[in-house]
């Protein structure tokens, strides 16, 4: 009996064993746990706390949840597949165009037109993918930077579609599940945000830990070997970066719906420049990295930029270089290593 | 329509070989270094920058101030490589991807710390201006100098790489560094000296391109794409690649806008995806 759930306890929360065997090597070895650890419970409840604590700032939580959408789906095929992307604001562009046209057009129920934001970013991301596994990092690099910058010329040429640099308003949105109007207050779109960005995290965090999701890493780690074990590289990567442009393409749409207008910089290359920065100061590899990097970026942004947008860009710009030099792994690698180094201690 | 079609082509070939001028030094730091740096567009702003304050403040002639725009460009090339650049020669892409951008956006937000938002005026000297009668030809007179500028330059870089003891080592740096190393040829210094040459040359290009490109802050983010584009495109670690891959979206880009100017920058990125999709190393795929 008591063996029993000794035995269970140790599947639970692995002890560290006393062999020089990092954590990287031990999750390689086997699937990782599943199981919702108290801090991330934790990290969830935060945002139902924000919508009590500050009923002042739900437009801007709101906005930091559909950025933190984003960051995660670049996490997907950059942090889990290592595709560097410099163009990733296509998909969210795509989705934030194909919500607001319909909602122009007359569909204005919120729901079908995520799954049709998700459906036409993950399509025209499927395409892309194979341009995407065929290069190396810089090939891929202009592959999606150029994916990027035709988006954003045709959107910027077709303005009798997309209204140009003016933007495409004029958007009437429909109830959500014709009960909840969306009101000045953005409290419908605050809990909206939040399930989407829960639901698809719930969904993302079991794709990771899957064995799907471990050949990725294992493609990261070394994309030359995994053929040797039976893993067709080229396969993985176009789903996964057909999945990341799909994730992309909902956060897109979410932010058209909420805030009922698309203005052209959704498709913009500063987008895709700044998305990755949040997931490289939340640290790459981990979905929460991402969450943490949107926050941590808008909250700054939010409050530095009203200075100075000028000053604003040469501190992100210093803080980058900080990052690359002297902290890789961001804010969620830095504390991962002090929790391990307060672990290594604690048994002592 | 044919001198209307030559116009198009020689303004392409100017603007083509002002690209190769500034990227140059990128395709060799990147085949050499396999380093990709974003911040390339922003050594060829210090060297624009340089040019507009020595004719505003000094009134220095136009011809002066080119010749110091490379040093300028050159000796922060220097000093960043040595400092910054050199740790990160093992990191991944990414890390270099992001060190870089992060390098340009600082380097934009002080250029517009120092020098404002807008854009500079450059005075061109009068034999400069206005247009010049060549085998039947009107043509621009800054254009012509710019492609002669890029000739002589081209000419000089190819006898640097080809002929000289230099320009050897470079070669067998880029094709090997550790059998570089091996035959005791100092890499690290060699690295050094060709970050310092290849912008010196967009440091040279950015003072060039004044006229033709414009001169803001944004300069570095603007072009950024086209300088990734000719190396991308070209082939990295090559002289010749670049220079084909510079010419053809020069000409490609001059003429796209000029033909069809309602679908603007389309041509060249649709251009730009259909040459990588069909050369996804690059037009001269180095040896390895």
């Amino acid at each position: 009996m008591s063996a029993l759930s000794n035995s269970t306890l140790k599947q639970a929360a692995p002890e560290p064993t006393s062999e020089p065997m990092s954590a990287m090597n031990k999750s390689a070895l086997r699937l990782p746990n599943d199981r919702w650890k108290p801090l991330e419970i934790v990290f969830w409840l935060l945002p139902v706390a924000s919508f009590f604590l500050f009923p002042d700032y739900l437009v801007l939580v709101s906005q930091i949840m559909i950025v933190g959408l984003f960051a995660l789906s670049l996490d997907l095929i950059l942090g889990y597949a290592g595709i560097v992307s410099l163009g990733h604001a296509a998909f969210f562009g795509l989705g934030a165009y194909t919500a607001g046209l319909l909602s122009v057009h007359g569909w204005g129920e919120p729901i079908s037109a995520l799954f049709a934001a998700a459906l036409v970013a993950g399509m025209v991301g499927f395409i892309v993918s194979f341009l995407v596994v065929r290069g190396h990092d810089l090939a891929r690099l202009m592959v999606t930077l150029g994916i990027g910058l035709m988006l954003f010329e045709a959107a910027n040429k077709a303005a009798f579609i997309t209204g140009g640099v003016d933007g495409l308003s004029g958007m009437v949105m429909g109830k959500l599940f014709g009960v909840f109007e969306f009101d000045l207050f953005g409290k419908t779109a605050f809990w909206y945000s939040f399930g989407v960005l829960f639901i698809l995290f719930v969904i993302l965090r079991r794709l990771v830990n899957s064995p799907f999701g471990m050949s990725l890493r294992g493609i990261r780690e070394g994309g030359r070997r995994m053929p040797a074990i039976g893993a067709n590289v080229d396969r993985r990567l176009k789903a996964i970066f057909t999945i990341g442009a799909m994730v992309a393409g909902v956060a897109g749409a979410l932010l058209a719906q909420t805030t009922q207008f698309v203005g052209l910089d959704v498709l913009g290359f500063p987008r895709s420049a700044e998305l990755l920065i949040m997931l490289v100061l939340g640290g790459t590899g981990r979905l929460y990295g991402a969450l943490i990097g949107a926050a941590v970026f808008m909250v700054a942004q939010d409050k530095i930029s009203g200075l100075d947008p000028a000053y604003w860009q040469f501190y992100i710009g210093l803080f980058l270089v900080l990052i690359v030099l002297f902290a890789r792994g961001g804010i969620m690698g830095g504390a991962e290593k002090i929790y391990a180094r307060f672990k290594r201690k604690e048994p002592a | 329509m044919i001198g209307n079609f030559i116009g198009v082509l020689f303004d392409g070939i100017a603007y083509g070989s002002l690209l190769f001028l500034i990227s140059v030094g990128l395709s060799v730091t990147m085949g050499m270094m396999n380093f990709i740096n974003l911040a390339h567009g922003a050594f060829a702003m210090v060297g624009g920058y340089v040019c507009v304050s020595l004719l505003q403040k000094l009134g220095m002639p136009f011809l002066a101030t080119l010749p110091l725009a490379f040093i300028a460009a050159a000796v922060v090339g220097l000093v960043l490589e040595r400092t910054l650049y050199r740790q990160l020669y093992q990191a991944t892409h990414l890390d270099q991807v992001l060190f870089s951008i992060g390098l340009t956006f600082m380097a934009v937000a002080g250029a517009t710390f120092i020098f404002g938002p807008t854009q500079q005026p450059v005075n061109l000297p009068d034999w400069l201006r206005g247009q010049v009668h060549v085998l039947g030809l009107d043509v621009g007179a800054y254009r012509l100098f710019l492609i002669g500028v890029v000739v002589l330059v081209t000419l000089g870089l190819y006898f640097l790489i080809e002929r000289t003891r230099f320009g050897a080592q470079i070669r067998a740096s880029v094709d090997n560094q550790t059998a570089a190393a091996g035959l005791g040829i100092n890499v690290s210094r060699v690295f050094s000296l060709t970050f310092a040459l290849g912008s010196g040359l967009a440091g040279l290009g950015g003072g060039l391109g004044i006229d033709v490109l414009g001169l803001d802050p944004s300069f570095p983010l603007k072009y950024m794409v086209y300088f990734l584009l000719v190396v991308a495109v070209g082939g990295a670690g090559s002289i010749k690649g670049p220079l084909i891959a510079a010419l053809i979206l020069g000409v490609f880009d001059v003429a796209g806008k000029y033909y069809v100017p309602e679908v603007g920058a389309f041509v060249i990125y649709t251009l730009m995806v259909v040459l990588l999709i069909l050369f996804p190393f690059g037009l001269v795929r180095r040896k390895a």
